[in-house]
């Protein structure tokens, strides 16, 4: 062990902005909530009845965890937050073990580390004490900050202390899953599949069958049930799961060479396939990984969200803010909340059409560029195919987000005519994702080293959808977004005109930045 | 359309081409003959990767004349590549494409390749085409990216320091290729450092500074330039060896001589040592490496400058 805490030090100083970051991120997600639902409900009356409607909607338990004491903030904190709470500090602890052990390995930084005089298991250890740290960290700022919200301390302390128990089960599964692969990928890949499990098992387990729940570390979670009767006994249950994990992952790593893992690396095939060797072929090969999750992520949001049916009038509730939050394009609550929904969605949308739209400049900073351009392939048809692959990935995505919010919304309803009519209203929030992955692309074939900065127009775009008539924001400001010039379907009427112009602008962006790129250095 | 039998395959004059204030090349001249193999010799930081991304058309040129196969590298990039392949000294690929796929995508995009020559490459460098991207040491990287250009059916090679990862045996494996590549009557123009592998496949080498060519020639035209050494045993020593023109450190020891004289002034040394009756005589004539380090050496007495590009 001979090292450990100098490697401790290095890891705690590379991870200094994680240390801030995700603890104050993952407070909020609580203690935001908190916040939210004192917001809408002014009176007991008002949150019984929400709660009681909450209660018998099996898709929002599916989603978010057992109905306990949904009348009271707490209890409304723990079943909105614990979940994606277990989820997030699960990520944290993969990213952390993942980029300090089989990271390492696979570059070689750890070879030279070995070779100095520290121990085998010096780097591995540090890892670990590095993760369980960020994981308390974590629990105690959300502690902290639901405490100092006003919540019973006790409660809160147990909320809090859980979700740091979940991240130590889930460090166990990603230094298994570390020993296991060869690449840093495929650890993320496998340590990624358990925590989905683990929330699949519980959304059955809590809609279904009770008993897998309880094979689920975030089951465990929930079943401390938090400001319903606070009980401690199931963190044993995760704390005993991450001892086993880490006393299993040094077992393997004491029997397995440097570099190697278990699961042997899958050879590829010996040729390519025709297509490859074509700007479109080329870019959809680099990027169908990404096109396909996406696609798959949001079949499922807005399947989850289409299973409200029509019951959004009661969650919604009748608090003034609410109100204003849903109704900024009239007077129809179910409208109004999906026309916010499937804005949401195209903006989850335009998340993905910005990081395709920016996966060029990723390769030209890999170096993997002037290869390619050193051949036939002309630079026009090198970007083309990934603008092509941006377009049609952005449209895929888009319709498969509202494809899933009809079927799911039409199943509930027993409205067969939603499934179309839905995808549709979705889709026409497409110009608007466009120019987002437009204005990307212009940034990359001006100015590549700055072209992290179109995720800006993401995040303007998010903040005036959600503050823009709450917070009162300057007409200019919310004009810069391009989704409030179109129309809100299906709140307002469908209009060809800004449909039209916004695409235009779209289009305008998206050829500039191409003939800027064919005119700038590659490098 | 480039005329095809064009001797020049090959023609900077004056190139500039700056990032921000540094000036990475300076008035660049360089021409290489068709059926030639032209190393391009310079430390790092020379220039020689921002000449060749110039002639890729990767980089826009600031000032100067260049033309690549009788065509203008910038404006006709993509029918140019059609005629040539190039590794670079650093060869990335993508962690999930397999090294056998990545040798039929550069392959292709260039316009086919020779089928039976890519097999022959695959077991002479002993590659294995199933492996991914990611999991390639530097060595196999450049391996890839060697097969994939020795296989296409082009009339250029641009190769920039494409051994640095490559073992003793698998530097001789390439140097076979790029011998057979030249006796087709093709072209190579080959930037190194390794000073071996050029002395033994370049027919003519180019050397720059700064951002300049400083020399160009033969290896033969070069040595010209520079001193050969000699040590002579003599019945003996003649008077007067120090003062003749052109020699230097002469060095005396009972019958033994040693001197550096320059190369052009060869005839009046052997004239007076032949005087003094010759038991042995040994000559060595300049290395590369004394070419190169007479261009150098106040760098490497400086200790060096920066490794910047």
């Amino acid at each position: 062990m001979t090292g450990t805490l100098v490697f401790l030090r290095v890891f705690l100083r590379r991870d200094r902005w994680m240390y801030v970051w995700w603890p104050l991120g993952i407070a909020l997600l609580y203690v935001s909530q908190g916040w939210s639902v004192d917001g809408l409900y002014k009176t007991q009356a008002e949150f019984d009845q929400a709660a009681a409607g909450m209660e018998g909607n099996a898709a929002l338990i599916a989603m978010a965890g057992p109905a306990r004491a949904l009348n009271t903030t707490g209890g409304q904190v723990t079943w909105q937050s614990a979940a994606f709470g277990a989820i997030l500090v699960g990520l944290m602890s993969m990213f952390l073990i993942g980029r300090h052990t089989r990271a390492e390995e696979e570059s070689g930084r750890d070879e030279l580390l070995r070779a100095a005089p520290v121990g085998r298991y010096a780097p591995q250890t540090a890892a670990v004490l590095d993760a369980a740290l960020a994981n308390l960290v974590v629990g105690v700022v959300t502690a902290g900050g639901l405490a100092a919200y006003g919540l019973a301390t006790a409660d809160s302390i147990g909320l809090g202390l859980g979700v740091t128990f979940c991240g130590w089960f889930f460090t166990g599964v990603a230094l298994v899953a570390a020993q296991l692969t060869t690449s840093t990928r495929a650890a993320y890949g496998l340590t990624g599949a358990v925590i989905g499990l683990a929330y699949a098992l519980r959304a059955f387990g809590d809609v279904s069958l009770a008993a897998l729940s309880w094979i689920s570390p975030i089951g465990w979670y929930q079943a401390m049930h938090p400001f319903s009767g606070l009980r401690w006994w199931p963190a044993l249950f995760l704390v005993a799961g991450s001892a086993a994990g880490i006393t299993a992952a040094y077992a393997v790593f004491d029997r397995r060479d440097f570099g190697s893992g278990v699961l042997p690396a899958r050879p590829g095939p010996a040729r390519a396939a025709r297509g490859l060797a074509t700007g479109p072929g080329l870019a959809w090969r680099l990027q169908r990984a990404t096109v396909v999750a996406w696609t798959v992520g949001l079949l499922l949001s807005g399947l989850a969200f289409g299973s409200m049916g029509d019951d959004v009038e009661d969650l919604v509730g009748d608090s003034q803010t609410s109100r204003d939050l849903v109704l900024q394009g009239g007077a129809d609550i179910v409208g109004g909340f999906y026309a916010m929904l499937m804005l949401m969605l195209a903006l989850l949308a335009g998340s993905f059409a910005v990081s395709s739209a920016l996966r060029p400049r990723g390769e030209e900073d890999a170096g993997r560029v002037e290869g390619l351009l050193a051949t036939r392939l002309a630079r026009s048809t090198w970007l083309g195919g990934h603008v092509l692959v941006t377009g049609a990935g952005a449209l895929v995505v888009l319709g498969s987000a509202g494809l899933g919010l009809g079927v799911s919304y039409a199943l509930v309803t027993g409205d067969g005519g939603a499934v179309w009519r839905m995808t549709w209203q979705v889709l026409t929030f497409l110009p608007g994702v466009f120019v987002l992955s437009g204005l990307a692309r212009l940034l990359h074939g001006v100015a590549p080293r700055a072209a992290s900065l179109a995720w800006l127009s993401v995040l303007l775009a998010y903040l005036v959808l959600i503050f823009g008539e709450l917070l009162k924001l300057p007409q200019w400001l919310q004009d810069l977004s391009p989704f409030e010039h179109l129309a809100m379907v299906p709140v307002e009427d469908f209009r060809w005109v800004p449909f039209l112009a916004v695409s235009a602008v779209a289009a305008a962006l998206s050829v500039a930045g191409q003939i800027a790129f064919l005119r700038r250095d590659v490098h | 359309m480039a005329d095809v039998t064009d001797a020049q395959v090959i023609e900077i004059r004056d190139l500039v081409k700056t990032f921000g204030s540094l000036r990475a090349l300076d008035g660049l001249d360089l021409t290489v003959e068709r059926g030639e193999v032209h190393g391009f010799l310079g430390p790092n930081g020379a220039g020689k990767s921002t000449t060749i991304r110039v002639l890729l058309g990767l980089l826009r040129k600031d000032a100067g004349h260049v033309r690549l196969l009788g065509g203008d590298p910038w404006r006709q990039a993509a029918q140019l590549h059609a005629r040539l392949a190039y590794v670079p000294g650093d060869v990335n690929l993508w962690p999930n494409l397999t090294g056998g796929e990545v040798i039929d995508l550069l392959g292709r995009l260039r316009g086919g390749l020779d089928e039976r020559r890519r097999a022959r490459l695959l077991e002479r460098f002993d590659l294995d085409p199933t492996k991914k991207g990611r999991s390639y040491s530097k060595g196999n990287r450049q391996k890839v990216a060697l097969v994939a250009a020795l296989a296409s059916d082009v009339e250029l090679l641009l190769l920039d320091e494409p051994t640095s990862g490559l073992d003793p045996l698998m530097e001789a494996v390439f140097r076979d290729f790029i011998d057979e590549f030249r006796d087709a009557g093709r072209t190579v123009l080959l930037s190194s450092h390794i000073l071996a592998e050029v002395e033994h496949l370049c027919d003519r080498v180019s050397i720059i500074r700064a951002g300049r060519c400083v020399e160009s020639g033969t290896l033969a035209e070069l040595r010209h330039l520079t001193r050969t050494s000699i040590t002579a045993d003599l019945a003996t020593v003649p008077a007067g060896l120090a003062d003749l023109p052109g020699v230097h450190d002469v060095d005396i020891d009972n019958h033994r001589v040693h001197l550096e004289v320059d190369t052009t002034q060869l005839d009046p040394v052997l004239d007076l040592l032949q005087t003094g009756g010759v038991r042995s005589l040994e000559s060595q004539p300049p290395t590369l490496e004394d070419l190169f380090l007479r261009h150098y050496g106040d760098q490497l007495a400086g200790a060096g400058e920066d490794d910047g590009r």
